[in-house]
């Protein structure tokens, strides 16, 4: 039974205690997207607690941790006060880190990515550029395009984007955090 | 010079076998003072006794160190012992060589010299130890009995029964407390006011029990044997003497749309009532606040009613004084409302109930005597949710303990609904089933293999109305934690049990300690269950944890006898272990100067003021006394005290200094 | 009176008509917005799914600026930026991640700024003026919605309550409004994965649309932009899960004050909506 320490690295990370679940399913009770995740918050919580490495795998493949929304519905209600979205961001990088990743995080990175490129390049979101940054790492190039135009329409797209005077500052930051963090890894 | 005699026991192995008690022996020999010092195999034994009472007389020994196991286990022992020897018994001291060496540390050298400094350390005290004489209090065989439950009922009949005199008093204008409104009780099923309400009626006749009920517990003074209660006696408005509670007033009283407490809400009541029909007494209060007369200076409809000129509209509250010897705290529990809950509505939905609640619809006394029938609408409900640990387990609420009895009232009430709806569905969602006592497992097995009750593992994460449904939205955890939405017509939340209302204030009255939930705290979690950290003030029932009937009687019961024991005496013998504030020769008299940081510092007032007069009557000064009926030698006025005037008898800072000095001159 | 101002990039694009009417019910009601200059991104969903540290940064250096300029009090109507800025405020707390953030962004950064949203500066600056300044009681039965991002976590934001909050309805029945007592208030719509997740969304919104229609609203109200542009723009897909496809618009709370304030359709950017707006 290879148990790792992988558990204690999520409690210094993230201050979540798995030990403290009980089980009581309310999260999953609770959860909107429970029934599409492989497995639902509470399972995914009993499999950390086990801290057995074919567990640990389970869960940073499955896609329950790409489909959660952090609506935080799950921490508004668990009576033991478990930061379970806080967890799920931390296993999303995880999950990266160890490139163990489920189908269903493809469009969803993706899309993070896309969203990022965005900010760091400009500050701004650029809806526009967003969009076709995505498209072309998805390769679906049909999604939205009934929208779009309507949009465009109702003036709610900019054809160019909005840019900061400090880009620099935005260089910097992604620099010193989540391009330190890639370097890290490799 | 001292002649101390030291006695090392080997508790068999346990503390032979870590520490070298022969060497202990030897070294402690050796010491100043010391006149004589043995080992031996069992010193608790009646050999070892008497090697003790044999050397006190040999040896004409002034003080005795026994080195063996706690004094919490053996000090009354070596202290008879010697006491019999001719020997004041508080010049025998205990060092602790087995739970506070041996049991805690592998065999050394290190442990033996621990054991040494241990032993020596009390040799050093006990040369500083002077003879004491145990106090002796008088007991006034009278209880006080607060809370008129079924706790307190039990209480007060066993210790009447006993021939001692007894006074109850009860906060409602009934006895009967939470059991009077349940329906049946689990797991016989027998109806609750059957086997319950010849015990109130037994009670309200008994002739050692006196009954002040719509009374409150004001203060308490005192000690153990000698309590002064001040009762408040609210004022009913009603001449119980006159009054022949024939029930016309009740009728006739206009303001009918009182929420009624008996039915947990779920009926109404007048504002001169009877709380309900088997009430003891059996006779109405006015309740003041919703009464019209009170409120707007006119109607007085009762009065006209009343055939025998029963109502006091001017009456007020009155106190009165109870000498006692003992109390018993029997004020019971509360539960949480559903508006404690935002996940399942606040407690707007009328059709989500407490478990109470509950209790009164499927009572035969309910609101609908006893058919289950929604509170909205009258409705009969085909599927009923109940939720199990609601509030109870949650420390995001505030509340990790477990309540206890809700997993057996929720089989109960699930099996009863199936019993009176024979068509309807019932589903409980529980986290784990704790159905400990004698037929409680088979009884919730009954609920769920003969009564087809749907248990489903799992929270519910929340309850909201649509279309006149309730939708429940829980998870089965058994099944990977497949969702699981019912459309019910009625909740019933099993809310936790929490501390009644003012719990915190009585026990504060009462010097008594609490937890942090308001319980009132035991004073050793198993040894003395019925005991508060207060000597003379027991516990009975609910109002230290929530515990179901079965427990809170034989707890009551236990508390009877502990008062009864202590009225078998007609003197109390007390430990001389109290604060005495020094007294010298004149012009002095005191250290003490008066400054009365002691008084504000003592957490049991035994802190009084003396007037030190000369021969001609003329004040010489102020200073403080201890009432040794009232002080339980706790010595927080030791450490205010900045004159250094207050000692601890048996603990002084002379025999504390003392102690601390042989360590440090070596 | 003055207040700083967080438009955040929703409100410069796909909800140009919640900064719209946010100007303009702050014009009306004498609220000068003061925006920060060269505001960033606050990095949203996507910032705080990919890397802790972003999702720090880029929210500190929008409350940096701020305090540059010396903006004691920032609304920030987007639900999301607000969570994200009140989140990260709390996470800065902690002396180290406070610290490394600083060292980042190479600016001071206190946490000194008040960021409130769109409901409590209406609450706090805009009640009585509000009251005293409806011209046309907005006279419907609606269904506000909060969404996730304004109420949770609530150990942080300390806004409103959890289940059932209540603001927002105040808010309505304030200008001549009835609201509905339904079952979706605070449920996710699953907003973060309107563009990468269109199936699941629609399924989620459909849920919140069929309880607000069941129950006769005439409108769904809300404060978040997210929520606004999901329910809204995504209505094709949506109407696609739902038996009866649903006509219902989702309009801002700044644009239902708007219009008991008197101003125009135009003015309030009604004509954006992908539903038409009929009220």
């Amino acid at each position: 039974m290879g148990h790792t320490n992988k558990v204690s690295d999520l409690q210094s990370h993230t201050g979540v205690e798995v030990m403290r679940c009980y089980q009581c399913g309310k999260c999953t009770a609770g959860c909107v997207l429970a029934s599409e995740m492989n497995y639902p918050p509470s399972y995914l919580m009993r499999l950390l607690q086990t801290g057995t490495k074919p567990n640990l795998d389970k869960v940073l493949s499955s896609n329950s941790i790409w489909l959660c929304l952090n609506c935080e519905n799950c921490l508004g209600r668990c009576p033991m006060e478990i930061d379970i979205p806080k967890m799920m961001d931390y296993l999303r990088t995880q999950a990266i880190k160890e490139n163990k990743l489920h189908p269903d995080s493809k469009p969803i990175i993706a899309f993070h990515k896309s969203f990022l490129d965005s900010i760091k390049n400009t500050g701004r979101l650029y809806e526009m550029g967003l969009v076709l940054s995505y498209k072309f790492r998805t390769f679906n190039f049909l999604q939205d395009l009934s929208i779009a135009p309507s949009m465009y329409l109702k003036g709610k797209l900019h054809l160019l984007p909005e840019k900061i005077k400090d880009r620099r500052s935005m260089k910097r930051i992604f620099g010193q955090t989540i391009e330190n963090a890639k370097t890290d890894n490799k | 010079m001292s002649k101390i005699g030291v006695f090392i026991c080997h508790c068999g192995e346990n503390i032979s076998a870590t520490v070298d008690v022969e060497r202990v022996a030897r070294e402690i020999g050796g010491m100043e003072g010391v006149a004589h010092a043995i080992d031996y195999k069992y010193m608790c034994s009646d050999p070892g006794q008497t090697f003790i009472k044999e050397a006190v007389k040999k040896y004409g020994l002034d003080g005795v160190v026994v080195g063996a196991c706690s004094p919490r286990m053996h000090e009354p022992t070596f202290r008879r012992a010697c006491a019999e020897a001719g020997l004041n018994p508080y010049l025998c001291e205990m060092a602790n060589l087995r739970e506070h060496c041996s049991w805690v540390h592998e065999k050394s050298e290190e442990t033996t010299e621990k054991a040494i400094d241990l032993v020596k350390m009390l040799v050093e005290k006990v040369k500083k130890n002077k003879p004491l004489d145990s106090i002796k209090v008088p007991v006034t065989k009278k209880a006080l009995v607060i809370g008129g439950g079924i706790a307190g009922i039990q209480a007060s009949l066993d210790i009447a029964n006993t021939g001692h005199k007894v006074i109850l008093v009860e906060r409602d204008p009934s006895i009967g407390g939470h059991m009077s409104q349940l329906s049946e009780t689990f797991p016989t099923l027998d109806c609750s006011q059957c086997i319950l309400t010849p015990r109130m009626v037994e009670v309200a006749q008994h002739p050692n029990i006196k009954l002040y009920t719509y009374a409150e517990l004001e203060s308490l003074e005192g000690f153990i044997g000698n309590f002064k209660a001040k009762i408040r006696l609210k004022a009913k408005s009603v001449n119980y003497s006159t009054c022949t509670g024939c029930g016309a007033c009740i009728q006739k009283c206009p303001v009918k749309k009182i929420p009624s407490e008996f039915n947990a809400g779920l009926g109404t009541r007048t504002a001169i009532y009877v709380p309900f029909p088997q009430a003891v007494p059996n006779k109405p209060v006015i309740d003041r606040v919703n009464c019209n007369y009170y409120k707007r200076g006119a109607c007085k409809i009762c009065e006209k009613t009343c055939q025998v000129g029963s109502i006091e509209w001017d009456k007020e509250d009155e106190i009165i004084t109870e000498e006692v010897g003992a109390v018993v705290l029997a004020t019971g529990f509360d539960v949480k409302g559903t508006d404690f809950f935002p996940e399942y509505g606040y407690g707007q939905y009328k059709d989500v109930l407490t478990g109470l609640q509950f209790e009164r619809l499927a009572s035969a006394s309910g609101p609908t005597f006893g058919e289950i029938r929604r509170p909205s609408d009258g409705a009969v409900p085909k599927k009923i949710v109940f939720i199990a640990c609601a509030g109870s387990r949650d420390p995001a609420k505030g509340i990790p303990y477990c309540s206890k009895i809700c997993c057996m009232y929720t089989a109960k009430h699930a099996m009863l609904y199936q019993h009176k709806v024979h068509d309807g569905e019932s589903t409980v969602f529980y986290m784990d089933i704790r159905a400990g006592g004698k037929n409680y497992e088979e009884f919730v097995r009954r609920a769920i293999e003969e009564d087809t009750v749907n248990y489903v593992r799992g929270r519910v994460a929340r309850v909201y109305e649509k279309n006149g449904k309730l939708i429940v939205k829980g998870v089965d955890t058994l099944l990977g934690g497949e969702q699981v939405e019912i459309e019910a017509d009625m909740v019933v939340l099993a809310t936790a049990g929490v501390a009644n209302c003012g719990s915190e204030q009585l026990a504060q009255k009462l010097h008594v300690s609490y937890d942090p939930y308001h319980f009132f705290a035991e004073a050793h979690p198993k040894l003395k269950p019925v005991e508060t950290n207060t000597a003379g003030i027991y516990l009975a029932g609910a109002c230290q944890a929530p515990k179901d009937i079965p427990e809170t009687v034989g707890m009551a019961s236990g508390a009877a006898v502990k008062v009864a024991a202590l009225f078998s005496n007609d003197e109390l013998v007390r430990e001389p272990v109290v604060a005495v504030v020094n007294r010298l020769a004149p012009p002095l008299y005191s250290t003490c100067v008066g400054c009365f940081m002691c008084e504000t510092a003592c957490p049991y007032n035994a802190i009084e003021h003396e007037e030190i007069k000369g021969r001609d009557g003329s004040l010489i000064r102020n200073s403080a006394r201890v009432n040794q009926g009232l002080c339980q030698g706790c010595g927080t006025c030791v450490a205010f005290c900045r004159s250094k005037s207050i000692d601890i008898q048996g603990y002084t800072n002379e025999q504390v200094y003392a102690e601390v000095m042989s360590l440090l001159n070596d | 009176m003055k207040i700083g101002f967080y438009p955040g990039c929703s409100l410069t694009g796909s909800s140009r008509e919640y900064n719209e009417s946010v100007v303009a019910v702050a014009k009306a009601l004498d609220i000068e917005l003061i925006e920060i200059n060269d505001w960033n991104c606050c990095g949203a969903t996507a910032a705080h799914a990919m890397n802790e540290e972003l999702s720090l940064s880029l929210p500190a250096r929008i409350m940096a600026m701020a305090e540059k300029q010396g903006l004691t009090e920032v609304v920030v109507p987007c639900a999301a930026c607000y969570n994200r800025l009140k989140v990260t405020q709390h996470e800065l707390e902690d002396d180290t991640k406070r610290s490394r953030v600083i060292d980042i962004l190479k600016m001071p950064y206190q946490g000194s700024s008040r960021i409130i949203n769109v409901l409590q500066l209406l609450e706090m600056y805009g009640a009585e003026n509000i009251k005293a300044k409806i011209t046309r009681p907005f006279a419907h039965k609606v269904a506000c919605y909060y969404g996730c991002l304004l109420v949770r976590p609530h150990s942080i934001l300390k806004f409103d309550r959890v289940e059932d909050p209540q603001s927002m309805d105040t808010m309505i029945k304030m200008v001549g409004g009835t609201t509905l007592d339904w079952a979706f208030k605070t449920e996710c719509c699953g907003a973060g994965f309107s563009v990468s997740r269109t199936d699941l969304v629609a399924k989620l919104s459909g849920n919140i649309l069929k309880d607000a229609a069941d129950r006769g609203a005439e409108a769904l109200i809300v404060a978040c932009p997210m929520c606004q542009s999901n329910l809204d723009m995504r209505r094709g897909a949506i109407n696609k899960t739902l038996e009866t496809p649903s006509d219902i618009p989702v309009i801002y709370i700044t644009q239902a004050i708007g219009l008991a304030l008197g101003l125009s359709a135009q003015e309030l950017g009604l004509k954006r909506h992908f539903v038409t707006v009929e009220l």
